[in-house]
C-alpha cells in the first residue's frame, strides 16, 4: 500500500464513521422499539423523513438551526409515538396478534407517512442547510465536512444522554426491564403497557432528531426513508438488538466497511459487503455485538 | 309554530334535490369528449417530475378546451397514479382500455414505467405517444410507438456526443476520462454512451464505476475517483444522488476541465437552489433552456402559465426540464387527431409516422424506431452561479446552450471547480 492508499484508507475510515453517526441516530430508535420492545417498526424510516419535512418547515418558520428544530419537534413525537403505539396495542398487542398483523399495521403506517408527506409537502426535494454545511475542515490530509460532523456528534449527544437515561433512571430500567419479562414488571406493580407507550414515544422522538440530522447531511423526499430501511435493521441486529452502545459501534462498522469498500473496490460492492459482514457477525455471534443470548 | 307532515317533507326533499342538480346539469360537459388515459407517478421516487407532467397536460386541456376542443370536441383526462411502481401499469392500462375505454392512451413518465405498459398497449394496437422513455422501442419494435424525448434511436452514438464535441474544443486537448453512473437504465445507458464516444477519441478511461441508488455517502466515490486526476469526468446520476455527488464533489475540491455529462438532477429548480455556486461551470446533458436560440413559438406562454401554479401545485417551480415537453406530448395527439377526424389508432399512428408536428418544444418528426428522427440532445453549463436564487434561470444566461450548433448560445468555461 502507497502513501496514496494509505490517506485513501484513511480517509476512507474518518468518512465512514461520520456516516456511521447518522446511521446510529437513524438505528438508536429502532433500538428501542424493535430491539426493547419486541416491536417491528418497519415505519420508522419514514418517521425519520416525515420529521427531516416538519425540521425544514420549522427551521424555516423560525429561522433556527434544523438541529434545534429537530430537538423541539421531538416533543410531539414523543406524543405522536405514544398515540402510535397505544393503536398498536389495543388492536394487535392486547390480542397476541402482535406479529404479521402488527408488521402490516406498521407497513400501513408507512405507506400513510409517505403519501401524507407527498400531499402536504409535495414531492420536491426539501432542504434546510446551515452555514456551516458548507465548511469542510482539512486535517492535514484528511477531510472533515461539518454537514457530517456536527448531525453526527448531535446524534451521539442524544444517544449518550438517552443511555443515561435508561441506566439511571427507575423508568428507564424498567423499559429495560419490560423487554425481559413483562410480567415481572407487573408483579412489581408497574404497568408494563405504560412503559411500552413511553419507550416506543422515546423511539420516535429519536425518530425526529434522526431526521434533523439527515435534513443537514443531504435533501430529503418523501420515499428517502427506503433507502434507510435495510441499513437501520441491519445496524440494529449487528449491534445485539436493544443495546445502544453495540447499535453506535454497529453503525460505525457498517459506515466504515462500506465506505472503504467504495473506495477501493467500487460503491457498487459496498451493500454486498456491508450486509455480509453482518452475517459474518451473526455467524460467530447470533446475539449481535453486545447482545446477551436468551 | 306548523308542523310539516311527512308528505310536504318529501316534496320540500324533492324540490331541494332539483334545484342542487340544476348547477351541474348547466355545466355539465358537452358529451363525447376525447377522453386521453393514462397512469402517473404521483407518488413516490417519479412523482416531482410526474406532477409537473400531469400540470403541463391540464394546462395544455384547458388550452385546447378554450379554443373549442378537438374537431368540436372537449378532452378530458383519465389518469391514475401508478406511485412510480412499474407492477402497478400493466393493470392501470387494462382498466383504462377495458373498463373506463378512453379514446387515446399516452404514458407515465421515464423508461421503467412506459416499459411495463406497452404489452398491454400493443395487444389493443393503440398509438403510444410517450414521456421520456429512452430506448424502450428498441426491444417491442412497435410500428405505434412514439417518443416524446430528444435521445433518438441510437442512444449509444448520439448521446454523449455533445460532451465530446465541446470537450475537443479545449485549449488543452483532453487524454483521460473518469465515468461514474447510478445503477439504473438511463444512467448505465448514457455512462455506456460516454465509454463508447470516449474510447472511440482515443481517450484512457481511468475510472470507471457505478454505484447502487441507495448510496447515501458519496465521499470514498469521489475521493477515489479524484485519485485517477482525470481530464474529464462524466457523472450519471438522478436527482436522489445527483446532489449528494456534487455536494461530495465541492466539499471534496474535485476539479477536472469538464465534469458532468449525463446528471439528472441539476435541471431540476429544487436542486439548482439548494447546490447555487456548486453547479458553477458544470456542464451537462440537458432538454431546454431559457435561452435564445430555444424561443419556438408558445413555449414562453406555456412557461408562464406553469410557474403561475406551480408553487400551489407544489411542483418544480420553472418549468425548464420536461414540462414543454409533455405539453408538446399532448400537442402531438392533438394535430394527429386533428388531422384524422376521429381516435382510429393505425390511423393516427400512420399520420404521426408522416408529418412534421409543430409543437412547444420546437417541430419535430418522428424515425421509423418511433423515436425522433433528429435527436437534439443538449449540452449545457451553468455559469455565473453565485447562489441558489431561482429567478435567473428564468432568463437567458444562466444555462448557456454549449451543443448542439444550432442552438448554441455561449462558450465553454473550464475548468469545474472555478469560482463564478
Amino acid at each position: 500500500m502507497d502513501g496514496g492508499d494509505l490517506i485513501l484508507l484513511l480517509n476512507g475510515v474518518v468518512s465512514g464513521l461520520l456516516i456511521g453517526g447518522i446511521y446510529a441516530a437513524a438505528a438508536a430508535g429502532l433500538a428501542i422499539s424493535f430491539g426493547m420492545l419486541d416491536i417491528v417498526n418497519i415505519a420508522h424510516p419514514a418517521l425519520m423523513v416525515a420529521g427531516g419535512f416538519l425540521t425544514v418547515l420549522l427551521g424555516t418558520a423560525l429561522g433556527i438551526d434544523p438541529l434545534l428544530a429537530a430537538l423541539l419537534l421531538a416533543v410531539p413525537f414523543y406524543l405522536l409515538g405514544t398515540a402510535i403505539y397505544a393503536m398498536y396495542h389495543h388492536f394487535f398487542e392486547r390480542r397476541g396478534d402482535e406479529a404479521l398483523q402488527g408488521l402490516a399495521f406498521f407497513f400501513g403506517v408507512m405507506f400513510i407517512i409517505e403519501v401524507g408527506l407527498v400531499m402536504a409537502f409535495g414531492p420536491e426535494q426539501r432542504f434546510l442547510d446551515p452555514a456551516y454545511a458548507y465548511v469542510t475542515l482539512r486535517l492535514g490530509e484528511v477531510d472533515v465536512p461539518l454537514r457530517m460532523l456536527v448531525p453526527g456528534l448531535f446524534a451521539m449527544a442524544a444517544i449518550g444522554a438517552l443511555w443515561l437515561f435508561l441506566r439511571r433512571s427507575f423508568t428507564g430500567l424498567a423499559i429495560a426491564a419490560v423487554a425481559q419479562d413483562a410480567e415481572a414488571l407487573r408483579l412489581m406493580a408497574v404497568n408494563p403497557v405504560r412503559i411500552k407507550r413511553f419507550a416506543f414515544g422515546l423511539s420516535i422522538a429519536l425518530a425526529a432528531i434522526a431526521g434533523g440530522a439527515l435534513v443537514v447531511v443531504q435533501p430529503v423526499e418523501p420515499s428517502s426513508g427506503q433507502v434507510f430501511i435495510g441499513r437501520v435493521f441491519a445496524v440494529c441486529i449487528m449491534g445485539g438488538m436493544g443495546s445502544l452502545p453495540g447499535c453506535i459501534l454497529a453503525a460505525f462498522l457498517f459506515g466504515v466497511v462500506e465506505n472503504v469498500t467504495a473506495t477501493f473496490y467500487g460503491p457498487s460492492w459496498s451493500p454486498a459487503v456491508a450486509f455480509g459482514w453482518l452475517l459474518l457477525v451473526l455467524a460467530f455471534r447470533p446475539q449481535g455485538l453486545f447482545g446477551k443470548l436468551a | 309554530m306548523t308542523r310539516m307532515t311527512r308528505r310536504e317533507l318529501g316534496r320540500l326533499a324533492a324540490g331541494a334535490t332539483v334545484i342542487a342538480a340544476a348547477p351541474g346539469l348547466a355545466f355539465a360537459q358537452p358529451a363525447n369528449p376525447i377522453r386521453i388515459g393514462y397512469s402517473m407517478s404521483l407518488s413516490g421516487g417519479l412523482a416531482p417530475n410526474g406532477r409537473s407532467s400531469l400540470l403541463a397536460h391540464k394546462i395544455w386541456q384547458e388550452d385546447v378546451n378554450a379554443r373549442g376542443g378537438i374537431n368540436g370536441r372537449p378532452v378530458e383526462l383519465v389518469y391514475y397514479d401508478d406511485q412510480s411502481a412499474p407492477a402497478n401499469v400493466p393493470g392501470l392500462y387494462t382498466k383504462l382500455l377495458d373498463v373506463d375505454r378512453v379514446d387515446i392512451v399516452t404514458s407515465s413518465y421515464a423508461t421503467v414505467m412506459i416499459a411495463p405498459s406497452m404489452p398491454v398497449v400493443m395487444q389493443r394496437g393503440m398509438a403510444y405517444v410517450s414521456l421520456f422513455g429512452a430506448g424502450v422501442n428498441e426491444a417491442f419494435k412497435y410500428d405505434r410507438y412514439f417518443s416524446m424525448n430528444v435521445t433518438g434511436d441510437d442512444i449509444r452514438s448520439t448521446y454523449a456526443r455533445g460532451f465530446f464535441e465541446v470537450a475537443a474544443k479545449l485549449p488543452t486537448p483532453p487524454r483521460t476520462l473518469a465515468i461514474l453512473a447510478v445503477d439504473n437504465e438511463f444512467a448505465q445507458k448514457a455512462a455506456d454512451s460516454a465509454r463508447f464516444l470516449g474510447r472511440q477519441r482515443g481517450l484512457r478511461i481511468v475510472y470507471d464505476r457505478s454505484y447502487p441508488p441507495t448510496t447515501v455517502d458519496f465521499a470514498p466515490t469521489v475521493r477515489a475517483l479524484a485519485a485517477t486526476r482525470p481530464d474529464l469526468v462524466f457523472l450519471g446520476s438522478y436527482p436522489p444522488d445527483s446532489n449528494g455527488l456534487l455536494r461530495a464533489i465541492s466539499e471534496l475540491r474535485l476539479s477536472a476541465q469538464m465534469l458532468g455529462g449525463g446528471m439528472v438532477g441539476p435541471q431540476i429548480a429544487a436542486v439548482q437552489a439548494q447546490l447555487g455556486p456548486i453547479l458553477n461551470n458544470l456542464v451537462n446533458w440537458d432538454v431546454y433552456s431559457n435561452e435564445p436560440t430555444m424561443d419556438f413559438p408558445g413555449v414562453r406562454a406555456f412557461q408562464e402559465k406553469y410557474r403561475a401554479r406551480a408553487a400551489a401545485e407544489q411542483v418544480d417551480v420553472l418549468g425548464n426540464y420536461l414540462q414543454p415537453y409533455a405539453y408538446a406530448q399532448m400537442q402531438v395527439i392533438e394535430q394527429a387527431l386533428a388531422r384524422v377526424g376521429k381516435p382510429d389508432q393505425a390511423a393516427l399512428a400512420a399520420d404521426m409516422h408522416a408529418n412534421v408536428f409543430k409543437t412547444v418544444v420546437g417541430d419535430l418528426k418522428f424515425g421509423a424506431s418511433g423515436e425522433w428522427a433528429e435527436p437534439r440532445n443538449l449540452l449545457v453549463q451553468f455559469q455565473g452561479i453565485t447562489d441558489g436564487d431561482l429567478e435567473k434561470y428564468k432568463r437567458p444566461g444562466a444555462k448557456v446552450i454549449l451543443y448542439p450548433e444550432s442552438l448554441k448560445s455561449g462558450e465553454l468555461r473550464a475548468p469545474y471547480g472555478a469560482p463564478a
